[in-house]
């Protein structure tokens, strides 16, 4: 059924028809609008035999939901940013317990400076989590992605995470076909769990495991994942079947049969960055773009296979690791590793900088003919950077970097204030 | 590679499988069941199972109570009307309260067993041995009922017309009366026991011809004498007599005034006696004071609820008819009487001598190696005198004269006068330790203080031989054995089996003997890491922590 | 006769009264009691948490008769429970991190309802700092919603899986590894810490008592009435630990009955925020009693003693025997 809805709301009501048994909901922007139209939804009974916890803090939302899927129900839960850090020990948890949980993210930066805007770096910081995670591209993505996702976990019995950017997928209204309910129901069985809290089947759930088999357990989480790489496309092309979209499952590739460069992303820039290509292929530049949808498990094979003919790639990453550059880039870079492809990382859009088209084919150009440096930052404000780097080796107490950039800004922003750190 | 049923390998466990983790290793004392020594069993001079037959009490199996009880003490009615309860004064609960009522639970049970008429158990088959008992007081029918039982031919002689001895002619009817005596004395001797009466022993040589052994209880009968200046009509008895003859049924004539001299029990006992027949006064004269007397508490205190008037630190210098002179005595700084001078004039009718008994030992002419020091007869640990076969025991033989010793006496003799027979030595179990009450966990047990036997009122017992101090009825006797602390034995309270951190200690059906040393309890040493909760929380101290041997 | 007696020698103070009908025996008297933590455990000798456990979940058996699960937080507990390969539940049983077990809790809970189960009951456990420290918030959060968990705290006050560190239950005075006996205040100080549960009962949730391992038939009573109970519980569980308050491992029973007896442990249980009921002192005992039998006060004790110190405790005794009320019993 198509609709023109907003992207939460699509999400929420296709959560609700995978007829999830418990809801665990703590509010944190952006995901909010999630959690508060499931809880209409149960309130009203739209969705029946559910439980909606609205609990304390995210660590107990995640905690929530590990004992209601330990105990046998289908749970889900929602959260983003410092929400996600809150919770990462209970995050951990539920992978390490091997409990199919499946919980949105709904992309946003972490502070300091506090930050409600979209980028990567919540759910990059939970990339060695256990969890399985699969970014959208759009909501329709989004949406679909959220339906393979139970299957997916329960399958495995892995926790998925799907990630979609806060704010410019959660809060954009836009067409999208929302799964029926026989559709999913079709594709999605009930709940079987692998193991569950049971006093007719009694078991200790949750040991300590010491050095003589801690190696082992992890082992077997890493090839689980591995496992996952032939069950995701597998489970994707059933999708299609059932509702007739196709969906790669592991990486979408972009016009990259014949492209010298290729831009490697995730999540929503992709579709800019479709725009980009598209532009500067009526100039004559070959780009062509992979997108990534499953991060974890990384598809490296399927990525060399796609990159494998492309002269040039250039990673844009809406994260970034401090001290080091980009995350994908180097997963990118492990699975190019024998091609010797020149491969460069552009960090973009942090804390919600809008990511301009004109921008990206600049940074495609530069990167076609070879002028891009290993480590870029698009769209940088050097002046902005290069005063309050004067500040501070003028004064050791020169005041809080984040306050004295925003002044800046504003100033430049608007010049006849005359304000000036 | 998963775990159980394809559960996550190594973090899902199937439940109880740390039973293969013996912690016992861990262990550096081990708990160990014991049997401890009650206190009470301890005191008693008859050898009594007392904490024993009280447990079987508390749940109510009188009949089994009683057949642990007359396993060692044949006359539980008799002795819970005349013991002094020596197991009463080392009774632990006093630390709590009050010492537990064993005496009245005793009596209960014995009354019981009289009521509802239970048989003493059946002899063993026939040893063809025989043994002479000379005397049928309590020791001589204590160990002629242990060597029937075991099968020995028993035949007494005895001088008197009845049997009973002291408990007979020592005791007043007041405190034994004699239908409780007969019964027990008669179902005694129902077992096949040979009882000649008024027939007494003079020539013992002659007498045990024929015996595999003998057994002397002749008793201490001769009221002692002292020399004191009296007119001609000067009306002097001794108490023995005066006893003897009162349970004859030939009162002697005392008089309005009636002055006993002594401070024994025998001396309460004629007092007492002379209140019932008559005397309007009754006046003990005792050379010490009351803490030193040695009449037992009760008797004492009963006589002077009785009125009773106790003269202490006095001696008597003079008797004429209607009256005496009285010396006041004073303590020395010894605690020795030393007299004052002092006299004054007592007005009295009688006076009756309780100084003491003598033995009889005219029976033992002629007998050779036989010992005989301050007038009784020297015995070893087997009761045995110098003269091998002969036995002897009771007032006859140094110590305390009591009917409860006389019994103990009559039960160690036949003991080894059994094993004598068997041309073996007898030999004492070892005496395990004392269940001191600093091995008990008091905290579990229900606070109670004692239930107290009803006793005849006053006017009444004063003027009649009837019993003084009345049984407890059921409840209350229960409820008294239920205040027995059980020292030093397990009484099935769970609690090893409950604090065990380790559920290191297996149960099985009370009464199956199935755990170790026949208690109903194991240690699971495979995983008892030692750590002595069990011990510590026993309430009886039943258990030890012994050292493990590494 | 013995229906009319009310007189059983050890009354119900034993595990067992042998003369009392088997319907008032104790769980923990019956040989086929559920043992839902078995032998082969790690935990120390003497250990007062395995006991308890072992105490109040198998009361929590036969409450439920055998329909219930277990939630467990990290802890000593949890780490000598079930070390890989072996575990000592016979119960289903579950262990996720430190600070969530009630959180857990209220998500099994609402598994059960949802899938058409809540005659199976959820039992959350952990020790006093994955209780009042580490897991408060989630232990609120499962309060105020009133989810249907009995949370269970074993209270050792301190952090003892660790090695013996400050918690928010570790009481004035006592030493531990983050409060040593130095310094011109020796152990924790005094004015601070928490009283877990008047603040449960703050919650006015439907039911919240104490009891200790001294008090067998008191603590399978309560749990006997929290399972009877629909909602959120809470039963704080005095458990002493040989190991971090240096007393004997046979004195573990000991040392529990002096705290109450001296006033320090009130036991008492409470309906809707509301104390119903108190155990009163039966033996009261000078705090002293129960201070001198372990190590973590043993600076108190020195020469000259902490007289100052010593009082100040017993006016914190003083002041339980007061507010609850728990004066000796007339006897």
């Amino acid at each position: 059924m198509r609709e023109q809805i907003e992207g939460s709301q699509a999400v929420a009501r296709t959560v609700a028809a995978c007829r999830p048994q418990v809801v665990c909901a703590y509010p944190i922007s952006p995901q909010t609008h999630i959690v508060e139209t499931l809880s209409r939804l149960v309130m009203s009974q739209q969705l029946g035999g559910c439980e909606y916890l609205n609990v304390d803090s995210e660590f107990a939302a995640m905690s929530a939901a590990i004992g209601a899927s330990a105990a046998g129900a289908r749970t889900y839960t929602a959260t983003a940013s410092q929400g996600l850090l809150y919770m990462v020990e209970a995050v951990y948890n539920a992978s390490g317990l091997g409990l199919p949980i499946v919980m949105t993210v709904a992309n946003r930066a972490i502070g300091a400076p506090i930050n409600i805007w979209n980028d990567h770096s919540d759910a990059m910081s939970q990339r060695d989590s256990g969890w399985i995670q699969m970014y959208a591209e759009d909501n329709q993505h989004a949406v679909d992605l959220h339906v393979m996702a139970y299957r997916l976990a329960e399958e495995v019995s892995l926790p998925v995470m799907v990630c979609m950017d806060g704010f410019i997928l959660t809060h954009a209204v836009e067409e999208v076909d929302l799964p029926e309910q026989t559709q999913v129901d079709a594709f999605l069985p009930p709940f079987e769990p692998r193991q569950i809290l049971d006093p007719d089947d009694p078991v200790s759930i949750g040991a300590m495991v010491g050095p003589e088999a801690f190696l082992e357990v992890r082992y077997l989480a890493h090839q689980r994942q591995m496992q996952a790489l032939e069950t995701i496309p597998r489970i994707a092309a059933e999708f299609a079947a059932a509702t007739g979209r196709q969906r790669d499952g592991l990486v979408t590739p972009y016009r990259l049969e014949d492209a010298d460069v290729a831009v490697v992303a995730l999540g929503s820039v992709l579709g800019t960055l479709k725009d980009a290509v598209d532009a500067l292929r009526v100039r004559g530049v070959n780009a062509g773009v992979l997108g990534i949808t499953s991060f974890r498990p990384f598809p490296l094979a399927a990525v060399r296979a796609a990159l494998g003919s492309v002269g040039r790639i250039v990673v844009l990453e809406k994260t970034l690791a401090v001290g080091i550059g980009g995350v994908l880039s180097s997963n990118i870079r492990t699975a190019m590793a024998d091609t010797g492809t020149p491969t460069t990382t552009v960090i973009a859009g942090l804390g919600g900088r809008p990511i301009l088209q004109a921008s990206l084919e600049q940074m495609i150009v530069d990167a076609h003919r070879g002028r891009s440096a290993d480590l870029s930052f698009l769209d940088l404000n050097t002046g902005l950077v290069e005063r309050e780097l004067a500040r501070t080796r003028a004064s050791r107490r020169s005041g809080p970097a984040a306050e004295n950039m925003l002044r800046d800004a504003m100033a430049d922003a608007v010049p006849e204030s005359g304000a000036r750190g | 590679m998963n775990g159980r049923d394809g559960t996550p390998f190594a973090i899902t466990l199937g439940v109880g499988s740390s039973l293969a983790n013996k912690t016992g290793s861990w262990r550096t004392e081990r708990p160990v069941y014991r049997n401890a020594l009650p206190p009470c069993n301890d005191a008693c001079p008859a050898g009594e199972n007392i904490q024993g037959w009280l447990y079987e009490a508390e749940g109510g199996d009188y009949e089994a109570a009683w057949r642990l009880l007359v396993a060692d003490n044949p006359f539980p009615a008799i002795m819970g009307r005349v013991c002094y309860h020596p197991c009463q004064a080392a009774c632990n609960r006093a630390h709590l309260d009050e010492a537990v009522g064993i005496n009245a639970v005793e009596r209960f049970l014995g009354d019981a067993a009289l009521q509802a008429g239970w048989e003493l158990p059946a002899p063993l088959p026939d040893t063809g041995r025989s043994v002479l008992i000379v005397g049928a007081g309590p020791s001589g029918l204590s160990a002629a009922h242990h060597l029937r039982r075991a099968g020995h031919r028993v035949v007494i002689r005895e001088a008197g017309p009845l049997p009973g001895g002291m408990m007979r002619f020592g005791i007043p009817a007041y405190r034994l009366p004699r239908d409780v005596l007969d019964a027990e004395v008669g179902r005694l001797l129902g077992s096949g026991i040979e009882l000649h009466l008024d027939d007494r022993v003079d020539d013992l040589m002659a007498a045990s011809r024929g015996f595999d052994a003998t057994f002397l209880a002749v008793g201490a009968h001769i009221g002692r004498r002292a020399y004191i200046p009296a007119g001609e009509s000067a009306h002097i008895l001794d108490a023995v007599g005066v006893l003897r003859d009162t349970a004859d049924d030939q009162p002697p004539l005392l008089g309005r005034r009636v002055v006993v001299y002594g401070g024994g029990n025998t001396a309460m006992d004629a007092a007492r006696t002379a209140k019932r027949l008559g005397a309007e006064e009754a006046i003990v004269v005792y050379r010490r004071t009351r803490d030193r007397m040695p009449a037992h508490d009760s008797e004492v205190a009963e006589a002077l609820e009785e009125g009773v008037i106790m003269r202490w630190l006095s001696t008597i210098r003079h008797v004429d008819e209607g009256s005496m002179v009285v010396e006041r005595m004073e303590l020395d700084a010894d605690g020795f009487p030393r007299p004052t001078g002092e006299t004054e004039e007592l007005a009295a009718d009688s006076l009756v001598l309780a100084l003491g008994q003598d033995v009889d030992l005219s029976l033992l002419d002629g007998v050779p190696d036989l010992e005989v020091v301050d007038g009784v007869v020297t015995v070893d640990d087997r009761m045995m005198t110098g003269h091998a076969g002969v036995f002897a025991g009771g007032d006859m033989v140094p110590s305390e004269r009591t009917v409860t010793v006389a019994v103990g006496h009559g039960k160690q003799a036949a003991r080894t006068i059994d094993a004598w027979l068997r041309g073996e030595e007898y030999r004492h179990a070892a005496r395990p330790a004392l269940a001191d009450v600093t091995s008990l966990n008091t905290w579990y047990y229900t606070d109670a203080p004692a239930s107290v036997r009803p006793t005849l009122d006053l006017v009444r017992r004063i003027s009649t031989f009837d019993e003084v101090t009345l049984g407890l009825d059921e409840d209350t006797a229960v409820f008294e054995a239920r205040r027995c602390l059980s020292c030093g034995n397990c009484f099935h309270c769970d609690n090893c089996f409950g604090v065990c951190p380790d559920n290191a200690v297996r149960k099985f059906a009370e009464g199956s003997g199935a755990g170790d040393n026949g208690r109903d309890y194991a240690f699971d040493l495979d995983y008892c890491k030692g750590c002595g909760l069990c011990v510590a929380e026993c309430p009886s101290g039943a258990i030890d922590l012994v050292p493990e041997q590494i | 006769m013995t229906e009319r007696l009310r007189f059983y020698q050890t009354g119900s103070f034993a595990v067992r009264n042998r003369l009392l009908p088997v319907v008032d025996a104790s769980v923990q008297s019956d040989p086929g009691r559920a043992n839902a933590i078995t032998s082969g455990h790690r935990a120390c000798q003497g250990c007062g948490e395995a006991l308890g456990a072992r105490y109040a979940l198998d009361a929590a058996m036969r409450a439920s008769g055998g329909r219930m699960v277990a939630v467990n937080a990290t802890g000593c507990l949890e780490v000598f429970s079930t070390p890989y390969p072996e575990t000592s539940w016979q119960i289903p049983w579950m262990h996720s991190l430190f600070g969530n077990a009630a959180a857990v809790a209220s998500g099994v809970a609402a598994a059960l309802r949802v899938t058409g189960r809540d005659d199976v009951r959820v039992v959350a456990q952990a020790g006093d700092g994955g209780t009042v420290d580490i897991g408060l918030g989630p232990l609120s959060g499962m309060f105020e919603r009133n989810d249907d968990v009995l949370f269970i705290c074993y209270d050792n006050e301190a952090y003892m899986n660790t090695g013996v560190q400050r918690s928010g239950a570790t009481p004035p005075a006592a030493r531990t590894m983050t409060t040593p006996a130095v310094g011109p205040h020796p152990g924790a100080p005094f004015g601070q810490g928490k009283d877990l549960p008047r603040i449960a009962m703050a919650h006015e949730i439907p039911y919240v008592a104490t009891a200790t391992v001294a008090d067998l038939r008191d603590l399978e009573d309560k749990v006997t009435t929290a399972m009877s109970i629909r909602g959120a519980r809470y039963l704080h569980v005095l458990v002493p630990c040989p190991l971090g308050w240096g007393s004997a491992s046979r004195d573990t029973v000991r040392v529990a009955r002096l705290a109450t007896e001296s006033g320090l442990f009130p036991v008492f249980e409470a309906h809707d925020g509301e104390v119903t009921s108190v155990t009163p002192i039966r033996r009261r005992v000078p705090v002293e009693d129960y201070l001198r039998i372990q190590k973590r006060y043993a600076h108190l004790f020195g020469e000259p003693p902490a007289t100052g110190v010593i009082a100040h405790i017993q006016a914190t005794a003083d002041r339980n025997i007061r507010r609850y009320r728990i004066e000796e019993a007339p006897v």
